[in-house]
């Protein structure tokens, strides 16, 4: 185990340069001049070249990203916006929780949809409620999640009146005038993002856990248990299960870990100001460290979440535990 | 009165190509303490006749029909919580690749002891102490360690045995061992099968033995039944199958059976594949593959009997060919392999 964990962690700092390094040449491969945009609207040539000077942009590329990576490690910073110069750390700290509350919960909507109607489709194939779940599958892997989110904010929200259609609200109670907080309004306000997140995920997910669970139905050690006397739910629960999980894990956890470096769409849609919506403005920007702090931000959660999967797995399969 | 009678037995799955006839009229008895070996090729029907009676096939595509008496008790038909009262408290069963019957992510500890809890109400300590006295009687070295081990951590022989000290935990009365030793290799093998033969006379229990090996029937069996296309084609008491067996596949199983004491120049087949239970050929299902198959064979399925001096009661085949060419064609069979083995 403690092998696995040093090599886990090699990859992860293997994984880290990479990604920053592809951000950082991807930045320079566009022409742009963030000097100009860190100066703002009066500027003049001295100003530009001044501001260029104190941002390290004269410097060659490679002598950038050294000071990025020096500034971080030693410093624990991920450098200032050229927009507004807000530290990119206190950007990520107030945008991370919304995206994180989207995920998570989306996360917990998703597979409380999918896990019981994989389970029944596995256990009654070809049957009605089957079929119409496959249907519900094709629909929800078809759809553009942009989509998905406008008809249920149409829908749901405008229609019916039911939900707000957007904005976000601290889950921690705050004191600030005006601003709505508290897990109430903060679960009120994600519901129709949750159930985006629902529609897009728990058609594949659904797939995932039937086409699972038949393929454990039909192992051996399923006809061993059911020999031995035990009751068709008892299989299902102390045999079937567990087994079949295991895939689903590994798709959860990479999902999750992508999907907290941006939901992208859904952010869009609902106008939650979470790191997927900051990414697109700050990409629109030329706002280099900002973009840079996301992928860093983002590699991270992918590398934790890759972890928990091997740790989850583990907990799951012996045979895992041992080899290892 | 038998412990088991199986009578006109049908097993028949609906696929999406048709039916597939698995076992057309299988009929048998089994006596206490007494051991059935089941001999066929693969897809001859053996495995599928026991899972039918043991409830194991899915109900929703296959069509059974006939009859299975257990002890009196009618199963077919049975509702299941009766099935789950007799399979692994009444009717043990092994199965064939020990490497996947286990469940890979329970201890094997575990595993026994929910065979033991799902029959009798005992505590969890009681089923434990149950569970190493069996791993004991297979033979496991260090059972009271070993017991907290995953499958993954046993030998392909080993987990054998944990499957059989499973299937024997609630002293069933009938054992179904499903080829339980065509996974394992050659020395393993004859442990597995002195083992069984010991626990069959400490437990008085009797022993279906399903396999494709007549040299595991011939050593361990009182009984024979040879199936073939879902049928049985030929059954008698052991000797008397080895002694004068009498039909054309038979012949073939045996003509391709190794020995030591003959020098062969090669093994006899069989030639052809096993029939398609599908689409079965007309008459006979051997009759594509049978060298002394004439146009009666062909159209006309002949029935399980008795013939005229035939060593044996109870032993029955199926063949339209005469008593006399019968016998005609056995004895130079036999003296063409005798004196091959003479010339050797």
């Amino acid at each position: 185990m403690l092998y696995f964990l040093i090599r886990r962690f090699f990859w992860a700092i293997f994984l880290f340069f990479c990604a920053t390094v592809i951000a950082y040449i991807i930045f320079f491969v566009i022409p742009s001049d963030p000097a100009t945009i860190a100066c703002g609207t009066h500027c003049t040539p001295q100003i530009i070249a001044h501001v260029r000077q104190s941002l390290h942009l004269d410097l060659p590329i490679y002598q950038q990203y050294w000071i990025f990576i020096w500034n971080m490690f030693r410093h624990g910073s991920l450098g200032y916006s050229y927009a507004n110069g807000q530290s990119v750390t206190s950007i990520l700290r107030q945008d991370a929780p919304v995206t994180a509350s989207l995920v998570f919960g989306g996360a917990v909507f998703w597979l409380g949809l999918s896990i019981p109607i994989g389970i029944l489709s596995a256990l009654r194939p070809r049957s009605i409620g089957d079929r119409f779940a496959m249907v519900f599958v094709l629909v929800g892997i078809s759809a553009p999640p942009v989509w998905i989110g406008l008809i249920l904010a149409y829908l749901i929200g405008f229609k019916l009146g039911w939900t707000p259609i957007a904005t976000y609200c601290n889950l921690l109670p705050t004191s600030g005038t005006g601003e709505c907080s508290g897990p109430a309004q903060w679960a009120y306000h994600l519901i129709l993002p949750w159930m985006t997140f629902m529609f897009l995920f728990s058609a594949l997910y659904v797939r995932l856990i039937r086409a699972n669970v038949m393929e454990t139905m039909s192992e051996d050690y399923v006809r061993t248990a059911r020999a031995k006397g035990a009751s068709a739910q008892r299989v299902l629960f102390q045999h079937v299960l567990r087994n079949s999980m295991l895939p689903v894990v590994t798709i959860l956890g990479m999902d999750i870990g992508l999907a907290l470096g941006g939901a992208v769409f859904t952010e869009f849609v609902f106008n939650l100001r979470g790191l997927g919506s900051q990414l697109i403005l700050s990409a629109q920007r030329d706002d280099l460290p900002v973009v840079v702090g996301v992928v860093v931000f983002a590699t991270l959660a992918v590398i934790v979440f890759n972890f928990l999967v091997d740790v989850t797995y583990a907990w799951l399969d012996p045979r895992i535990r041992l080899s290892t | 009165m038998a412990l088991l009678e199986v009578t006109d037995l049908h097993t028949r799955f609906r696929t999406d190509d048709g039916i597939v006839k698995a076992v057309s009229g299988v009929s048998f008895e089994l006596d206490r303490g007494k051991t059935l070996g089941v001999v066929g090729e693969s897809g001859s029907g053996k495995s599928v006749t026991f899972l039918t009676l043991m409830g194991l096939v899915d109900r929703r595509h296959a069509e059974v029909s006939g009859s299975v008496r257990f002890d009196g008790e009618e199963l077919l038909g049975a509702s299941g919580s009766r099935l789950q009262k007799i399979r692994g408290r009444r009717i043990g069963m092994i199965f064939q690749d020990p490497m996947t019957s286990l469940n890979p992510v329970k201890r094997i500890g575990w595993q026994l002891e929910e065979a033991v809890l799902l029959h009798h109400d005992v505590t969890r300590d009681e089923a434990r102490r149950r569970a190493v006295e069996i791993l004991k009687e297979v033979e496991i070295p260090r059972a009271d360690a070993r017991i907290d081990d995953y499958p993954h951590q046993f030998s392909g022989g080993m987990r054998q045995r944990v499957m059989i000290a499973m299937a024997l935990i609630n002293n069933p009365e009938v054992l179904i061992a499903d080829e339980p030793t065509t996974a394992l290799d050659v020395t393993t093998q004859a442990q597995i099968l002195r083992l069984m033969t010991n626990l069959q006379q400490e437990h008085e229990m009797a022993i279906v033995m399903i396999t494709h090996d007549l040299g595991v029937v011939a050593e361990l069996a009182d009984h024979v039944a040879v199936m073939y296309g879902g049928r049985v084609v030929e059954q008698a008491k052991v000797d008397d199958l080895f002694v004068k067996p009498e039909m054309p596949y038979t012949w073939g199983l045996l003509g391709s059976l190794p020995r030591l004491d003959i020098t062969a120049a090669r093994l006899e087949q069989i030639p052809g594949q096993p029939p398609s239970l599908l689409h079965p050929p007309p008459g006979c299902a051997f009759n594509p593959r049978c060298a002394y198959a004439f146009d009666r064979c062909r159209e006309e399925l002949p029935e399980l009997r008795a013939g005229a001096g035939v060593v044996g009661e109870g032993h029955r085949f199926r063949c339209h060919l005469s008593d006399d060419e019968r016998a005609r064609i056995w004895e130079a069979k036999k003296a063409a392999l005798q004196a091959e083995g003479s010339a050797a």
